[in-house]
């Protein structure tokens, strides 16, 4: 069991093969959180850093509880500022992990692109925790993880993603996978957060929200940032709550066993009401435990990979 | 100095007389005869046999880095690389640093090009001092020291008033303003044309209507003013529509698109290519259709290449902080021999108009015309030739180029510039 791949850098590459395997991984490791004691040896002897350049909470601690359950030495660099502020670049950056023995690592970085620059430089395998408005692989993987443990498949669903699609590494992520699966993506947001030409992603684009999510088997929204309404694309965060909010009325008008999913953190009260949250068709909660099994897995098969290493 | 003789040409000289098969005599920097056939009296003889003569191409719009970012490119390497590519005459824009927006800029450029560059040097003055687009430059003294044209090219003059008393200014010196157009409220941080790649890589799009609106402005303000504008590398649909659309009001607007804005689209962004990175940013397939009938109709009077030479340094960081530019003296007459000659969209005439005869009219200088006492400016090109770009043999510092591996048609074999043999079989030899 490995990926036949350096590197995890988005889905748009990934086969539906693959994403599977992913999947299938992540399902039998998921045990080791149901253990009493979580600790396995599936990474000993691996070095793993992980080098956040943008805050994160939970899928910074996804990764280092994944590694720590199975064994992997971690460490961490956070740094708030770009590499670039710092005064040393991504590519030196990365030259100084790999010398140090680093086997895979797993970026997070304000600009799109970050994490390609990187693997290209190294030879230590790189996952992307998220790049600029780009991808979120992990992200997406887990959210898949998730649909797939309630609906038995991806094949023939139909999600409805709702909100700031345009600034969505979230977004864009779960469109190529779900749509490498086979499943059904509208998508639906005011005109100002929807990116030009959204439909050739193969995507559907609705003008509302009830059109989005009437009928579908999955109803996922995005985080809104404040910064939105001051960059001008919004006239305020309460027009917004009026008119793209996911709250109880817009949920009747998916199908009864819809699932209500967000990536976190949560704006309560702006793309997402506190009922519709916490109601019982909500799986927030249990996506934040997948994405532990979903990383364990990514670190698991990517370091065990029969990759060649390419020579420095 | 014996001269040159060049024997067996086919000569292509949109605004000469001369035309066809023939010898070419240079003596002492200028042409001293065209005929169908010169005896050789003890000149250096080049057999331009299967090659075609065509005036030495004319840039109106290159960065030859120097004073300032010489890591970059220097007067020596930059004009080394346009004779390469063809270029006898280059004018260079004032983005240094100092930039020239004083006399002395333009003097010491003037005055390095005479001692160390290839070929011909006109260095273009900033509109407004430090190219801040607040007040004017000193425009009567820009002029008088040498400059052929000013442009704040870099940075647009956003300000809208400013920009009119610019224009309106310069009219008393008869200067051309050379603008680039970029509304930067409309840019708002983008990165890359706004579209399905900028949609697919999460990069900040940039609306054409960025580049639109102002183009829009110039033609308008020139209009109202009844004077002269020229409009930098023209890059979208839109832009076309509204030049097309003010020349046929008879407003004295001149454009220029640049090789990359008729050669690659925004897909060559993919992977987050930083060397398609460029101002204004490469566009879609739509776009580029619409820069070729541009130049076919004649709304777009020139090409230039924007050469913008880079450090491996400034491209090899993370897409959104990569400097904006390609390196493009070395490529332009190849991409625009394969993209326009071969695809019919140009004829080699019409080519040469473009690239040579018209840029030399719009800066009002002399060249673009192979012609009995005329500057011996000649470039000699091998239609038929077909090879793979390769960055890494550039003579240009700047390596920086999308366009590394393609394969192109039509290739500069020798430069003459202004008399001397500044390149031979594709290698420069000063």
């Amino acid at each position: 069991m490995a990926l036949e791949r350096k590197d995890l850098l988005g889905l748009r590459d990934v086969s539906a093969r693959e994403i599977e395997e992913i999947l299938d991984a992540a399902k039998t490791l998921r045990g080791i959180l149901e253990q009493n004691t979580k600790k396995t040896p599936h990474l000993q002897g691996t070095s793993i850093v992980t080098l956040f350049y943008e805050n994160s909470t939970r899928t910074r601690m996804s990764f280092e509880l994944a590694s720590k359950y199975m064994s992997a030495a971690s460490a961490n660099i956070s740094s708030a500022v770009s590499s670039v502020a710092k005064g040393e670049t991504l590519i030196d950056t990365g030259r100084t992990l790999d010398r140090m023995g680093t086997d895979l690592i797993v970026i997070r970085h304000p600009m799109s692109g970050a994490p390609h620059l990187l693997a290209k430089h190294v030879r230590a395998s790189v996952i992307n925790a998220g790049d600029g408005m780009n991808e979120h692989p992990t992200q997406a993987l887990l959210d898949m993880f998730t649909m797939r443990e309630h609906k038995g498949g991806l094949r023939g669903l139909t999600v409805a993603i709702v909100g700031d699609v345009a600034h969505s590494r979230v977004a864009r992520s779960n469109i190529w996978g779900l749509r490498t699966m086979g499943a059904e993506v509208r998508v639906c947001g005011p005109s100002t957060l929807i990116p030009d030409e959204m439909e050739k992603l193969g995507v559907h684009v609705t003008a509302s929200v009830e059109e989005a999510v009437e009928g579908v088997d999955v109803v996922m929204g995005l985080r809104l940032q404040l910064e939105r309404q001051q960059a001008g694309l919004l006239p305020s965060l309460y027009e917004y709550a009026n008119f793209f909010a996911i709250d109880e009325r817009v949920l009747r008008l998916a199908k009864k066993d819809a699932l209500i999913m967000h990536p976190g953190p949560l704006n309560r009260g702006v793309e997402i009401t506190s009922a519709a949250a916490d109601e019982e068709r909500s799986v927030i909660n249990e996506q934040v435990t997948g994405g532990v099994a979903v990383r364990m897995a990514l670190l698991y098969l990517l370091t065990r990979r029969k990759y060649e290493r390419a020579a420095d | 100095m014996n001269g040159l003789l060049i024997k067996n040409a086919l000569i292509v000289n949109p605004k000469g007389k001369y035309k066809g098969a023939g010898d070419i005599l240079v003596r002492g920097g200028v042409i001293a005869r065209i005929a169908p056939s010169i005896e050789s009296n003890g000149e250096t003889v080049i057999d331009a046999s299967g090659l075609t003569a065509l005036p030495g191409l004319v840039d109106m719009h290159c960065h030859l880095r120097e004073p300032g970012f010489e890591y970059k490119e220097t007067i020596a390497t930059g004009t080394r690389a346009a004779a390469r590519g063809g270029f006898t005459t280059v004018a260079c824009m004032p983005n240094t640093d100092p930039p020239a927006d004083t006399p002395s800029v333009i003097t010491f450029i003037r005055k390095k090009a005479a001692e160390e560059g290839a070929v011909r040097v006109l260095p273009v003055g900033c509109i407004t001092r430090e190219q801040k687009g607040k007040e004017l430059a000193e425009m009567g003294a820009l002029r008088a020291a040498g400059a052929v044209a000013l442009s704040d090219d870099g940075m647009p003059v956003a300000d809208s008033h400013v920009m009119h008393m610019a224009l309106r200014y310069a009219r008393s010196f008869g200067i051309l303003l050379i603008s680039h157009c970029e509304d930067p409220g409309l840019v708002n941080g983008g990165v890359m044309n706004e579209g399905y790649w900028s949609t697919l890589l999460g990069l900040k799009p940039i609306t054409r209507a960025a580049e639109e609106v102002m183009v829009a402005r110039e033609t308008l303000l020139a209009q109202a003013l009844d004077t002269r504008v020229h409009i930098a590398h023209v890059s979208t649909e839109g832009a076309c529509a509204v030049i097309r659309s003010a020349k046929a009001r008879g407003v004295k607007v001149t454009a220029e698109t640049c090789p990359h804005y008729f050669s690659a689209t925004d897909a060559f962004v993919d992977g987050f290519d930083t060397n398609a990175k460029v101002n204004p940013p490469l566009r879609t397939d739509a776009d580029v259709a619409a820069v070729k009938a541009a130049l076919k109709d004649g709304t777009l009077d020139c090409i230039a290449t924007d050469h913008a030479p880079h450090h491996i340094d400034q491209k090899a960081v993370e897409f959104d902080v990569a400097a904006n530019g390609i390196s493009g003296f070395e490529t332009a007459f190849s991409l625009a021999y394969t993209n326009l000659v071969k695809t019919g969209v140009l004829t080699l005439d019409q080519l040469v108009t473009r690239m040579a005869c018209n840029p030399a009219a719009v800066l009002g200088i002399d060249g673009g015309v192979l012609m009995e006492g005329g500057r011996a400016d000649i470039v000699l090109v091998n239609e038929n030739e077909n090879y793979a770009i390769d960055a890494s043999g550039f003579v240009s510092k700047g390596k920086n180029s999308p366009f590394d591996g393609t394969e192109v048609t039509g290739r500069v074999v020798h430069t003459i510039a202004g008399g001397r043999l500044a390149v031979e079989a594709g290698r420069v030899v000063i």
